[in-house]
């Protein structure tokens, strides 16, 4: 009788020999795409279901613009002779969004330093997901939620004379969402090394604000400062900037930096891969006791 | 007919072989070994400091850096590696739960994180979740829920993919009797229906009395491995609780006069710890002049005293229930 020994075999074997443990590359694989998955689906899914952030998101920004923007039409002007050259509140306008998607990411972030002791992102931690894959979906959901800020923004671009119809949507897309992931990243390196909301801040209004202040955001690269000109340039997040700019108004855009749009995102990409790092590299460290 | 083969000679669920954990210049674990065999529930024992909930990060992945060995089920694991954490439901003493999404849609991210085909994910909660008594509170924010129901949903959360071993620190930290009897009524009876292993790390000994099995850390060692029964039975006799306002000089005294060994512990109690505990009272009373003494009382040794008997270290920071 041959069929039930098998059958019999068949049955031990389990209790006997429990299931291998260790993963096959493919399920770590797929395990750390769950993580990004998940992490990045309950950004997007809290920052819907409170009103109050929506609001906010929408509302900042254009006090900001407003206000910075007619406080400074008068004395600032872009381009041929007055009259000619572009208003302040155009000019701005690409600065705003920018700053949108950077403070977004500012405050996405700053929940990671609580999440981590007593939130969920302990379990997150604590599963089978890689630290690669907990950085990419946290920076993930973090530059979705800024890049729907951004969006509702942007639906004001009539009133600071860009047509939508004339928006390159693929550029101006592709800089939000590098920018995006490359303050997310840095925000996450940021809490995780501090670890307390205190230095958080402290070490965001000093580093990140000054990123966007020196981005071209609030005025142009001068021609006659050198040395503002140079830390302008080297600031990775001038060419997000410009790039929006870019997309917005053209290959010469009043404000964008000389080049192309393609240097612009290729600095964006290298921007955003080595914050990347930088997160994946915090993150293996230990939490301090 | 072929034998089936007993399945007496498989190897522990779990088994930690001399791991070491460095913090610094101070070293937090000393070559700590122990098994947990399947359907067993292991207590870690220990105050703050002692190391159970170094040994706890460690294996939810939270500290790299530890030597050591990890085997489970005879396979050898990076102690906190991926491989672990995958099979491994982990409880925190802290919550992770997101307390802005439903209990329902954390199980399922949960689920989602290991894998879990949703509709099994989706099954499955409803089955936890109607188990642990939440079925018509489901849907509602966590946020909105009790602390004692937010734990049972945490256990619901850490048990969603059919974990092969349950990993807890402190999990029942500020729960009341009520809340407390819930939560380990729940976790007994995974155990009985699916053979579901436990290691808790705890301070609490009414949670340690629950365990099959101790294992007493003690300034990141082990030092002893065994049943709560055998634990308590180290102190043989009674322990005779002296309450006064000037504990030391009684303890003193104590020594002086009766020759006993007695143990400062709270603010104002010394212990005495003897085998005819009734007989010593009255020597105890008539040794001290009338109002020197606030209270003597007598009781069993608990696990609370056996600790304090083997380390010298009370379990709990804050006064045991001494009445008890």
């Amino acid at each position: 009788m041959r069929a039930p020994d098998a059958v019999l075999a068949g049955l031990a074997r389990p209790a006997a020999e429990p299931a291998s443990h260790r993963l096959s590359r493919l399920r770590s694989f797929n395990l750390d795409l769950a993580t990004v998955r998940v992490l990045w689906w309950r950004d997007l899914v809290r920052f819907f279901r409170q009103p109050s952030r929506l609001v906010g998101a929408l509302g900042q920004p254009i006090i900001f613009w407003l206000v910075i923007g007619s406080g400074m039409s008068g004395t600032f002007h872009y381009g041929a002779g007055a009259g000619t050259g572009t208003g302040y509140l155009a000019f701005f306008y690409p600065g705003v969004v920018v700053m949108v998607v950077l403070f977004a990411a500012i405050f996405t972030t700053l929940s990671v330093i609580e999440d981590r002791h007593r939130g969920f992102l302990q379990s997150v931690l604590a599963g089978p997901g890689s630290r690669l894959a907990v950085v990419l979906g946290k920076a993930l959901g973090s530059a979705s939620v800024a890049l729907s800020q951004a969006a509702l923004f942007l639906a004001l671009a009539p009133a600071a004379g860009f047509r939508f119809r004339a928006v390159s949507w693929p550029l101006l897309g592709a800089a939000l969402l590098l920018v995006a992931l490359a303050l997310a990243a840095i925000g996450f390196a940021v809490a995780w090394a501090v670890d307390s909301p205190q230095g958080y801040h402290a070490i965001q209004m000093t580093l990140l604000v000054p990123l966007w202040v020196l981005s071209g955001a609030m005025f142009p690269v001068p021609s006659d400062r050198p040395g503002l000109a140079l830390l302008m340039r080297l600031d990775p997040v001038s060419y997000a900037v410009s790039a929006v700019r870019r997309a917005l108004a053209g290959p010469g855009a009043p404000g964008a930096l000389p080049g192309s749009a393609g240097r612009d995102l290729l600095v964006s990409t290298t921007f955003a891969a080595f914050a990347l790092l930088l997160a994946v590299l915090a993150s293996r460290r230990a939490p301090r006791p | 007919m072929r034998e089936v083969r007993a399945p007496a000679a498989a190897p522990p669920r779990l088994s930690l072989t001399g791991l070491f954990f460095r913090r610094g210049a101070r070293q937090v674990l000393r070559e700590v070994t122990l098994d947990v065999s399947a359907g067993e529930i292991l207590g870690l024992l220990g105050p703050n400091g002692a190391g159970k909930s170094t040994l706890f990060a460690i294996l939810a992945g939270l500290l790299p850096g530890a030597t050591g060995s990890l085997c489970l089920d005879g396979q050898p694991l990076e102690p906190g590696g991926r491989a672990f954490r995958a099979a491994a439901g982990i409880v925190f003493q802290s919550s992770c739960l997101d307390a802005k999404l439903s209990a329902r849609e954390n199980l399922r991210l949960s689920a989602a994180l290991h894998l879990v085909p949703r509709r099994v994910a989706r099954e499955r909660s409803a089955l936890l979740l109607s188990g642990a008594g939440l079925a018509h509170r489901a849907r509602e924010p966590v946020e909105q829920l009790s602390g004692g129901l937010r734990r049972r949903v945490e256990l619901c959360r850490a048990l969603v993919h059919e974990p092969s071993i349950l990993v807890m620190d402190e999990p029942t930290t500020g729960l009341d009797a009520a809340s407390f009897h819930a939560f380990w009524a729940e976790v007994e009876t995974r155990r009985r229906e699916q053979g579901l292993t436990v290691i808790v790390a705890t301070h609490r000994p009414e949670e340690a009395e629950r365990c099959d099995r101790l294992v007493v850390l003690s300034e990141g060692a082990v030092v002893a491995n065994e049943t709560p029964a055998a634990l308590r039975a180290r102190i043989r006799g009674d322990v005779v609780v002296i309450e006064a306002d000037r504990p030391s000089e009684v303890a003193e005294v104590v020594g002086r006069r009766l020759g006993l060994k007695a143990t400062l512990v709270e603010e104002n109690a010394v212990h005495v710890d003897h085998e005819a505990g009734h007989e010593l009272v009255p020597r105890i009373v008539e040794a001290f002049p009338a109002g020197r003494l606030r209270a003597v009382s007598i009781r069993r040794p608990t696990l609370a005293d056996a600790y304090l008997a083997l380390t010298g270290d009370p379990l709990e920071t804050e006064p045991p229930g001494a009445a008890a």
